[in-house]
């Protein structure tokens, strides 16, 4: 066990090291000159923190978000979270297009709250036993208020600024000064951590979680402010990253189970260092152009996700 | 002791308990028998407030149930359902822990180990502490459940057919583990039991339900009669003696294959001998 996260460690560090070497602007880490070091602190530094930061935090609140609906088969970008954060921006920059960032941060957060609880209620009235039916509400879900944003966003000449937020998200915008509210979403999965046991003991089952004299109500609330205020960052500051919330958690659970308070770090890191690949491949692959990486991610995810449908665990 | 004043409950229209007044003493092994949808399991979670109560009044140890924090009563109480599922996938020691929670909430002490320790040792779980629930079988599964629930470490300790799923030695060893509890550290206990035998042999107190009432509760002498069984189940139930306890046999009827389901006013249409 020691070895293999020594290993993970050490992929993660090589991986970090390669996202700063590369990108369109070419320079020598060794020179350390004046122009390296600015593109370094001003362009490669923040973005590979921010894909850091947004693996991390997406693959901890895909973990959240399926023990708050006990479901395997969710994540936090197929619950209509990130779509209502649209919603809730969209709407701000109609009705108060001079609010400053952070109001409008928090009226995303506040709409994607909102949207979680809508998908928490529908999923409340399926049948349990239906397991699949829970991500088909999700997708159904997030279609339904993606086009309500496009036809709001259509109506008054904004396709082209709401795009940016549901197309698969990239990271080549990223510079100093416009992703620092991806340490907020950092943030609360950092909080998640510490309640890592409620959210364990929440998947146990309302009657054993009752019997153990957890009140699952304030676990769910924490649960959706995680989930929502986590998409909603990275919705708004890099748009839509499928997979990655629903497969780090899936592939981590096979290996460690389900015990969270051990789990999350392990899910955070490998959130990140799948992120981060998946951002280099789309930086190599036809330098010095870019291929998003949510587009990237959208095969790379689809292919682990299939994988791990035909090879279920022991038991499903 | 519990408890238990007018208490009643409905599932949508239909009623399901009948104003039930019910005393259960402390430092005794309870067990709660009658046939299947008598309303044994709906008592149960309502003393273990995994149900909302509708009406009446419940106390634990002078902890009124509806006022008292559900952290609280996770203190005074350990409860485990009937076929709870857990679909989490965690090692057998990670779910006995989890029944410190109550405890620690999350910063496990020495004394909370320890706790663990023993609660998988009762159990016979040493050897498979580190497999996953769904790497286990049924009767495995329910004895990590059953450890969890000892694990807490509470004065009462509410199962609901808790021999579910195990052999006859895994059940005889679970109810010597009840026994020891109650007579030896003083808690107290409260199970249904299907197996009246159990009942029989084990309990210091047996409580009777159909129908959603109490119809008869005392010493095994008193309740595992003919009389109060063969009404009890409507099936005729003959009553020998073992170890100076009742011991209770029914026959298999092979001569009357083909009868019509026993329903209550059929049974006595079978002969009893
Ligand atoms: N969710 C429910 N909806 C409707 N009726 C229910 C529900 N749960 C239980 N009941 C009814 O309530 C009555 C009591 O059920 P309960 O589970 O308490 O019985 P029980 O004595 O535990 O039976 P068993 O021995 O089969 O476990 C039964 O008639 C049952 O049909
Ligand atoms: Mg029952």
């Amino acid at each position: 066990m020691k070895a293999r996260v020594a290993v993970a460690g050490l992929l993660l560090l090589l991986l970090t090291l390669a996202s700063l070497g590369v990108g369109a602007a070419s320079i020598d880490l060794r020179a350390a000159d004046g122009w390296t070091l600015l593109v370094l602190m001003e362009s490669r530094l923040p973005r590979t923190l921010a894909v850091l930061l947004t693996g991390a935090a997406l693959a901890v609140a895909g973990v959240v978000i399926q023990s708050l609906v006990r479901n395997r088969f969710v994540g936090p970008d197929t619950a209509g979270t990130g779509e209502s954060a649209a919603l809730g921006l969209l709407a701000v920059t109609l009705l108060a297009p001079a609010a400053p960032i952070w109001v409008k941060m928090i009226a995303a957060s506040l709409a994607a709250m909102a949207g979680t609880a809508l998908f928490m209620a529908i999923v409340r009235r399926l049948p349990v036993r239906e397991v699949m039916l829970v991500p088909i509400a999700g997708l159904i879900l997030s279609g339904i208020i993606g086009s309500v944003v496009t036809w709001i966003a259509w109506q008054h000449d904004l396709l082209q600024f709401v795009a940016t937020w549901l197309m698969s998200g990239e990271f080549s915008g990223v510079i100093a000064g416009r992703y620092e509210l991806l340490w907020v979403a950092g943030l609360a999965a950092l909080l998640a951590w510490s309640a890592a046991d409620r959210f364990a003991i929440l998947s146990l089952g309302d009657q054993v979680a009752t019997g153990l004299g957890l009140s699952s109500r304030g676990v769910m609330r924490l649960g959706m402010v995680v989930v929502s205020v986590v998409s909603a960052l990275v919705v708004t500051t890099v748009g839509m990253i499928p997979f990655v919330g629903l497969v780090v958690p899936n592939i981590v659970a096979r290996i460690m189970g389900d015990n969270l308070r051990a789990s999350i770090p392990v899910v955070a890191a490998g959130g990140a260092g799948l992120l981060l690949a998946c951002d280099l491949i789309g930086r190599i692959l036809r330098h010095p152009y870019e291929i998003p990486v949510g587009t990237i991610l959208g095969i790379v995810g689809s292919l682990i996700f299939l994988w791990l449908l035909y090879r279920p665990a022991a038991h499903g | 002791m519990i408890r238990i004043n007018g208490l009643s409950h409905h599932i949508g229209p239909a009623p399901i308990l009948h104003d039930i007044n019910l005393t259960l003493p402390r430092g005794k092994l309870v067990a709660l028998i009658g046939p299947n949808g008598a309303g044994k399991s709906t008592l149960l979670r309502l003393i273990a407030r995994l149900e909302p109560l509708q009406r009446g009044r419940v106390e634990i140890d002078g902890l009124d149930l509806a006022s008292t924090p559900t952290e609280r009563l996770a203190l005074a109480m350990a409860v485990m359902g009937q076929q709870t599922q857990i679909a989490s996938r965690l090692r057998v020691a990670e779910l006995v822990g989890f029944g410190r929670w109550p405890h620690h909430q999350g910063r496990p002490r020495p004394a909370d180990r320890e706790a663990v320790e023993n609660a998988l040792e009762a159990f016979g779980l040493g050897p498979l502490r580190h497999r996953f629930l769904d790497e286990i079988s049924g009767g495995q599964a329910q004895r990590a459940h059953l450890a969890m629930t000892f694990a807490q470490g509470t004065d009462w300790l509410l199962l609901d057919e808790p021999l579910n799923n195990l052999d006859m030695a895994h059940s005889r060893a679970l109810m010597a583990r009840l026994a020891e509890l109650v007579r030896g550290s003083g808690r107290s206990v409260v199970t249904v039991v299907h197996e009246v035998n159990y009942a029989a042999a084990w309990a210091d107190h047996i409580v009777a339900m159909k129908g959603g009432r109490i119809v008869a509760e005392g010493p095994a002498d008193t309740v595992l009669t003919e009389q109060v069984l063969s009404d009890l189940y409507d099936t005729p139930i003959e009553v020998s003696r073992h170890d100076s306890r009742p011991l209770v046999l029914h026959h298999h009827w092979h001569d009357q294959l083909g009868a019509p389901y026993p329903k209550a006013s059929d049974a006595d249409r079978f002969p009893l001998h």
